[in-house]
């Protein structure tokens, strides 16, 4: 890899992040998942994954995991989220656009409260 | 799908629902030669001949929720309608090649579209496998190898907000600098 930016700077980064990690008393681990099978990449599945990563540097949520997973089965319901924050269960999202994907991290993600009118409610 | 960048999101997709744990993605543009080729190459748990062959064809998956598989056939058509094509090299227990070809300048050609998008997005939602991503365009080389950083971060995760701003610049940044080479080398040709 050509030294376009150095792992020095990547050192100092880490630095922060963990003194960030030490710093947090609520160690609430939340995960956000976001189907990415043809279906859901035709229905802008990309789109969602980046708005939910952008949301995360532009409002600087430290210790969320977004992590991706194929097909769901239900292709008419794609693009779909599914947040998991600490030990609750687990809550899954049908069409979730830019739009509501960034709602979705406003209210669930930070503000603990799940959007219910957009639960995919037999999952 | 509009772009290219999606489609090798889509394969690339195919790659880890094999199992693979490692992934490398290739870009070479050659604007000389007129071609743009694409390589996806992994060691997940691979295909025999006969899979290899009606993979290409749409009405064939091994998945249980859907009946059709539509990434590599749609892949395949495009690049076919440009000139190019699409090969797969695959054996069992071994991983897979597969090999994307396009003329560059063919009308019909899509846009490549947002490929650091797709590396970044990549790289960040399935962090337990080892990428590499490769550009190349006339003679200039972009290499990212995700194993230095990883190394470095320990279990600080890739989606902690100063990481993804770091990595998302490291691969524009490594993108533009061949890009770039790219255009002096055609501002120098069309000088002499
Ligand atoms: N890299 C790979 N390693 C092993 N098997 C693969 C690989 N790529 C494709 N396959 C096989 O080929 C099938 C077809 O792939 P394709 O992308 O066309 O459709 P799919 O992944 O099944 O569905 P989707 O339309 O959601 O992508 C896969 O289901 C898988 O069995
Ligand atoms: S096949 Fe459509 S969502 Fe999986
Ligand atoms: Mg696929």
């Amino acid at each position: 890899m050509p030294a376009v930016k150095s792992l020095d700077e990547l050192r100092k980064l880490k630095e922060e992040a963990l003194e960030k990690r030490r710093a947090k008393t609520t160690a609430g681990n939340i995960q956000v998942t976001v189907a990415m099978g043809t279906c859901g990449i035709a229905a802008g599945a990309r789109e969602t994954m980046r708005a939910i990563l952008d949301s995360i540097e532009a409002d600087n949520l430290s210790g969320v995991v977004v992590k991706q997973t194929g097909c769901m089965g239900m292709c008419e319901m794609e693009p779909i989220v599914q947040v998991e924050v600490g030990g609750a269960p687990k809550v899954t999202y049908g069409k979730v656009n830019t739009e509501l994907a960034r709602r979705i991290m406003k209210e669930h993600v930070v503000g603990g409260h799940v959007v219910n009118e957009l639960v995919i409610p037999a999952y | 799908m509009r772009e290219i960048a999606l489609h090798l999101l889509d394969i690339a997709e195919n790659s880890v629902a094999a199992c693979a744990r490692d992934i490398t993605i290739a870009v070479d543009e050659d604007a000389r030669k007129d071609r743009l080729l694409m390589i996806v190459e992994d060691n997940g748990k691979g295909m025999d001949e006969d899979m290899v062959a009606r993979v290409v064809d749409p009405f064939v998956t091994s998945r249980t929720t859907r009946k059709v598989g539509l990434g590599i056939p749609l892949l395949k058509a495009a690049a076919e309608g440009c000139n190019g094509y699409l090969h797969i090299n695959s054996a069992v227990g071994r991983g897979t090649r597969l090999e994307v070809e396009f003329q560059r300048s063919h009308i019909d050609r899509m846009p490549l579209g947002d490929l650091i998008g797709t590396w970044f997005e990549l790289l960040v939602a399935w962090p337990q496998i080892h990428w590499i991503f490769r550009y190349r365009a006339s003679g200039g080389e972009f290499l990212f190898d995700d194993a230095p950083i990883k190394k470095e971060l320990g279990d600080v995760s890739l989606s902690e907000p100063s990481i993804l701003t770091y990595l998302r610049e490291t691969l524009q940044e490594g993108v533009k600098s061949v890009q770039k080479s790219q255009e002096d080398i055609h501002a120098s040709s069309q000088i002499a």
